[in-house]
């Protein structure tokens, strides 16, 4: 029952959102959804539901794994929202609203599917309800991020809809009956006979190809990641956190439960290879970009791209790697948040996003020019960070699964992000104040309301680095273990 | 119903040689219509959900869509030539052979029993390849959105060889048909909005390294 409402809840409130009259009070709805979804999503957390057969989508381990922290990452999302849409009270904000509410309720649904189709459909819907998100702004620029967006984002996602029709060939050459859920799905591979195995085997690989392709693209892995940078770039910041943390999360969750289903085929090496040379390639793609790029929201989200990257290396090195991934995806999500959310303050009083149009932030935005430092070294993970923690984790799977030289690409690759990302962070905020910076300045004040929530994030961050709640750390190694049982 | 499937096929190559936009509209329009029809052909047994899919096919990708793509053109009072990135004649042969890499296709993959006479499965990789020849290849977005709509008739195509067991997976398709037309609202709206020339895809290039 509690699963439906985590679906239903923000879908209902999206609508009341969408009748809403008044454009000053209806951004509260944000966080009374937030804290409603993030009650139900935790009290789930502490007394899952058992999981009926069958069902086409539930609270599975693997949505226990997650989904709480997506919640949590809307609730303080939506804090900053309420201040955000104040001060932005000249657009029109009952789309937006509209928008996050839907996002949050599809989310959940699509963490949540056992269903290949349920997962496609969530999925497919998310993007489109992302596109006005990121047309907020109403600029040219705005509008050039949304149309690459829906262009690269529509193919990704028309892709995974191939992939799934072919898995689902393969599972009618396996002798299924077209029962789509994820659990009969690894039931009837894992019992193939070896003639069915032989006919199947064509058609999973062109799905796990396909599946990759398309929900890589979803989740921004290079080189399909190219949409990131331009949708990062132009969104607001709320949206580029929830991008980040929630839509990204989803992606890898719907990856690795069709890899759950392709290694129950017999699959396991070539997913592993696969999911190794993607997660690499992204990592080094992204930190190339890192030393280059001039503008500090495109900034995070080649940062994105090298953290998606690590994700999936995480989750080709096996039972230890993909459990240190699944914390990665808390850590990541909750610190990347703390940065877009401040970079968007930034952005905003300095009317600019590039290093040769901004600096001197320190003395025009001290708060949140002091958050993005620290969310900078949190997320180039630097202890005590939770961020350090769960790469350490990664990096300790890695040897002892004795992939060394992926490790050794690893660490250089996170070096170089680091040198990338320091380089511009610090240009932005030292030096002398622009004089254009003034008037903007001025009018977007530091209010409480905008400084809070980013420092909240680096709060949880800490607090996922330092004192790692047992039970998490729990519910991620079962759910590592269900993903795959062989260690 | 090979046909037929010639036919799409056939049209894939009419939307690629096409210099004017709206012959490809016309040729992706009535590609969808001809694969609209195929499930009643598919099926003996009239299952009431076969029927709908067919039916919200025809309907959808028919006639909304391609209405709504007339619509943009006037919205946006574009001049209807293609402006290809790549030239007809390329294109043309790059799809003639996708088209036959496609037929060669079944003998590596093996098929059961009731689709290996069919046409299916080359139709369906066909027609994908040629919208994606189509969407790379062409600077205007409104043939780009033509070249998604003719990559999501060849995923349809495909759908068809699951839609006994899992019709709902083939009708949930019909979202696709949703971004297209989200694409072309995209358009619509944003012409009401702004100034803006050509809609060509190449000035969207304010966003780069």
């Amino acid at each position: 029952m509690k699963e439906i409402a985590l679906i239903a809840l923000p879908l209902i409130f999206a609508a009341a959102a969408f009748a809403w009259p008044d454009e000053r009070s209806r951004p509260r709805l944000l966080p009374i959804v937030g804290t409603l979804h993030a009650v139900l999503a935790f009290w789930l957390l502490i007394d899952p539901p058992a999981l009926a057969a069958h069902a086409w989508f539930g609270f599975d381990p693997l949505a226990r794994a997650v989904l709480p922290m997506v919640s949590l990452l809307f609730l303080v999302c939506s804090m900053y929202g309420v201040t955000y849409l104040q001060i932005r009270a000249e657009r029109k904000n009952r789309i937006f609203v509209t928008a996050l509410l839907v996002m949050l309720g599809l989310l959940s649904l699509a963490l949540q599917a056992q269903n290949l189709g349920v997962l496609w459909v969530a999925a497919e819907a998310t993007t489109l309800v992302t596109v006005p998100l990121l047309h907020f702004n109403g600029t040219g620029r705005a509008f050039e991020a949304s149309w690459k967006y829906l262009l690269v984002g529509g193919t990704g996602i028309a892709l995974s809809l191939l992939g799934s029709f072919c898995l689902g060939y393969a599972s009618l050459m396996g002798g299924g009956d077209g029962d789509l859920t994820f659990s009969s799905l690894n039931a009837l591979f894992i019992q193939m006979t070896p003639v069915k195995a032989v006919l199947a085997h064509p058609w999973l690989v062109t799905a796990w190809v396909l599946l990759i392709a398309g929900y890589g693209t979803k989740m921004g892995l290079a080189p399909m990641h190219t949409w990131k940078p331009d949708a990062y770039g132009e969104a607001p910041g709320i949206v580029g956190a929830l991008l980040a943390g929630g839509t990204t999360t989803m992606a890898f969750v719907a990856i690795l439960r069709v890899k759950q289903v392709v290694d129950a085929a017999g699959g396991g090496a070539m997913t592993e290879r696969t999911l190794l040379a993607f997660g690499l390639f992204s990592m080094f793609a992204a930190a190339l970009f890192l030393l280059g790029t001039p503008d500090y929201k495109r900034m995070l989200a080649y940062s994105s791209v090298e953290h998606m990257g690590i994700l999936t290396v995480g989750a080709a090195l096996g039972g230890a790697g993909l459990w240190a991934a699944l914390f990665h995806v808390w850590t990541n999500a909750l610190t990347k948040g703390s940065m877009f959310l401040s970079a968007g303050n930034i952005r905003r009083a300095a009317g600019a996003q590039t290093e040769d149009k901004v600096s001197g932030m320190a003395w025009r935005t001290p708060g949140s020019a002091r958050l993005f430092i620290v969310g900078l070294f949190a997320v180039t993970a630097c202890p005590p960070f939770g961020v350090f923690f769960s790469e350490l984790q990664i990096l300790l799977a890695a040897f002892k699964t004795g992939n060394v030289l992926a490790a050794t690409v690893f660490l250089g690759c996170l070096l170089f992000a680091f040198f990338g990302m320091t380089r511009l962070v610090f240009a932005i905020v030292d030096g002398r104040p622009r004089a254009a910076a003034r008037k903007t300045h001025e009018r977007f004040p530091e209010l409480p309301g905008i400084i809070v929530p980013p420092l909240l994030f680096l709060a949880l961050s800490l607090w996922l680095g330092l004192a790692t709640p047992p039970l998490l750390h729990h519910v991620w190694v079962a759910a590592a273990k269900i993903l795959s049982p062989t260690p | 119903m090979n046909l037929l499937i010639g036919l799409a096929m056939g049209l894939n190559l009419v939307a690629l040689a096409s210099s004017r936009l709206p012959s490809v509209i016309r040729a992706a329009a009535f590609q969808g219509m001809i694969l609209g029809t195929l499930p009643w052909l598919l099926e003996e047994d009239f299952h009431w959900m076969v029927v709908a899919v067919g039916l919200g096919t025809v309907m959808v990708k028919g006639f909304i869509i391609p209405n709504l793509l007339r619509r943009a053109l006037r919205a946006a009072n574009i001049d209807r030539e293609v402006e290809p990135l790549l030239g007809f004649v390329p294109s043309l042969l790059l799809g003639a052979m996708a088209t036959v890499g496609a037929a060669a296709l079944p003998n590596e993959l093996p098929l059961l029993h009731g689709h290996a006479q069919t046409l299916l499965v080359p139709g369906a990789f066909a027609t994908v390849v040629c919208g994606f020849i189509l969407l790379i290849a062409r600077t205007k977005a409104i043939s780009q959105v033509c070249g998604y709509l003719i990559l999501e008739n060849g995923i349809y195509l495909f759908g068809l060889l699951l839609i006994n067991t899992t019709p709902l997976l083939v009708e949930a398709g019909i979202l696709l048909d949703l971004t297209v037309a989200i694409f072309v609202i995209g358009i619509i709206v944003d012409r009401i909005q702004r100034e803006f020339d050509t809609l060509d895809t190449r000035k969207l290039n304010t966003l780069r390294e």
